[in-house]
């Protein structure tokens, strides 16, 4: 018991010292502001641009090969290997 | 009493040196500073394609369609629908059995609803063909965070299909029942370079293999054996970039394991480039590797529990080098209703080195046409 209550004690000092020190910790801002983002918004910079084309890429990728899945397009099955 | 209002005061102290109020208030006001919320509904479209896939005897051809339009400021509803016309004289079909046609017809359904920084989704989708029937059911959440710069994604999948063969009196005789897992981050790194991580689990339950395959056991063809559950994850990483003026970079990687021993590892690398304001072509290559499934055998020389030749379980690779390009009308009614023409074409070439080509006796191989064409606008 002793070791322990000396244990939690000592931590417990830590963790006030620590608060009443008065560390600073620099928070993160978002470094990409809104009106920077103009060009993640052109064509070139999307992912995916036909959706119908895209999902039946992905449609034939899941019958003719055993790997599927993390695709980003939400297909049901089918019988048709 | 005066430990806790030293406590207080300290805590007060230190919040206010620390800026961790700052921290809170630093995401609000990044959160803030975009009046509208950050996330937004997918656009209003409508498209309209046809498509075809040829190789392996395989070809698969015909329209689909999907409509897309917002209801109100919050709600998008969307619809699709999809045939596929089969002429299977595959491999596996012209050896064992006899070439056939026939006829795929899928729908679906969603809605999105825009709830303060997040898009909750909602959809269905249904395919029917002669002997099988999937349906499927989806939820996703995609909420933006960190000021805009990061969307985490989440979703669910549950499906249940119906299995059956037509050559028999009662079709349907089995079913499959299916649980999908996603979850996903999308993070803006610069003002011209986004990643994304995007992780899945797929479980399935019940007939998971083809009624009219068959397995080769001491050189006898037997009704394939599989087994009633299937558990796989994949992890697919991407990044794009611009990298040079009006010119992107997209570069994907996935991995894929399960419980039947298959993994998979994809690659693909695509370069996108506009050409004036009308024309837009994007360049890919896909690299497609995996391993066999632990009962997968050509021809199998001992007797096991569960046997397959089904070839998309066995070791193989496949490369596609595709093309896209779109064309934007100068017109001002073209302008206006936001049409584009699309017209892809990739070519494919499969290698199974473990599968043997029953008409020669030697591993088979073969090359796939894949052709697209898309007309799309908004209204």
């Amino acid at each position: 018991m002793r070791p322990e209550r000396g244990l939690v004690g000592t931590s417990l000092a830590l963790v006030l010292a620590l608060l009443g020190s008065g560390c600073a910790i620099k928070p993160i801002e978002p470094w990409v502001k809104p009106y920077e983002r103009e060009r993640l918004t052109d064509p070139v910079m999307q992912w995916s641009r036909a959706s119908l084309a895209d999902r039946h890429r992905e449609h034939i990728h899941s019958v003719r090969e055993g790997a599927r899945g993390a695709v980003g397009v939400q297909g049901g099955g089918c019988g048709c290997n | 009493m005066g430990l806790w209002r030293w406590l207080s005061n300290s805590l007060s102290r230190w919040r206010e040196r620390a800026g961790v109020r700052g921290l809170f208030s630093g995401l609000a006001a990044a959160g803030a500073a975009t009046v509208a919320p950050a996330a937004v509904l997918p656009d209003d479209k409508a498209e309209a394609m046809f498509h075809v896939y040829d190789g392996g005897g395989v070809k698969a051809d015909g329209p689909a369609f999907l409509v897309r339009k917002k209801l109100g400021e919050r709600v998008s509803l969307s619809a699709g629908y999809y045939i596929d016309a089969v002429s299977n004289a595959s491999i596996d079909v012209v050896t064992t059995a006899s070439p056939f046609k026939e006829k795929r017809t899928a729908w679906d359904f969603g809605a999105d609803w825009l709830v303060g920084n997040s898009v909750l989704t909602l959809s269905g989708s249904t395919s029917r063909e002669p002997d099988y029937e999937a349906n499927a059911v989806n939820a996703d959440v995609a909420a933006d965070v960190f000021g805009g710069m990061t969307t985490l994604s989440l979703g669910f999948t549950r499906g249940s299909d119906r299995v059956g063969r037509t050559d028999r009196r009662e079709v349907f005789f089995d079913d499959v029942r299916r649980w999908q897992y996603r979850a996903g981050v999308t993070q803006i790194l610069s003002p011209r370079w986004l990643m994304s991580l995007n992780a899945e689990a797929i479980s399935e339950d019940g007939y998971l293999g083809s009624p009219y395959r068959a397995a080769r056991v001491f050189g006898a063809f037997v009704p394939e054996r599989l087994p009633r559950t299937r558990t796989g994850r994949a992890v697919k990483l991407r990044s794009l970039a611009e990298v040079l003026p009006d010119t992107a970079l997209r570069i994907e990687a996935r991995a894929y394991w399960d419980t039947w021993d298959v993994r998979g590892r994809t690659i693909e690398i695509a370069g996108t480039r506009k050409f004036g304001p009308q024309w837009l072509l994007d360049v890919s290559l896909r690299s497609h590797k995996q391993t066999a499934a632990l009962f997968y055998a050509d021809n199998a020389q001992v007797d096991t529990v569960f046997v397959t030749r089904n070839r998309q379980l066995s070791a193989f690779n496949s490369l596609g080098l595709g093309a896209k390009l779109t064309w934007k009308p100068a017109a001002a009614w073209a302008e206006r209703y936001g049409v584009q023409v699309t017209g892809v074409f990739e070519r494919k070439r499969f290698r199974f080195p473990e599968f043997i080509d029953l008409r020669n006796q030697r591993p088979y191989a073969y090359d796939a046409n894949v052709m697209q064409v898309v007309l799309a606008g908004r209204f």
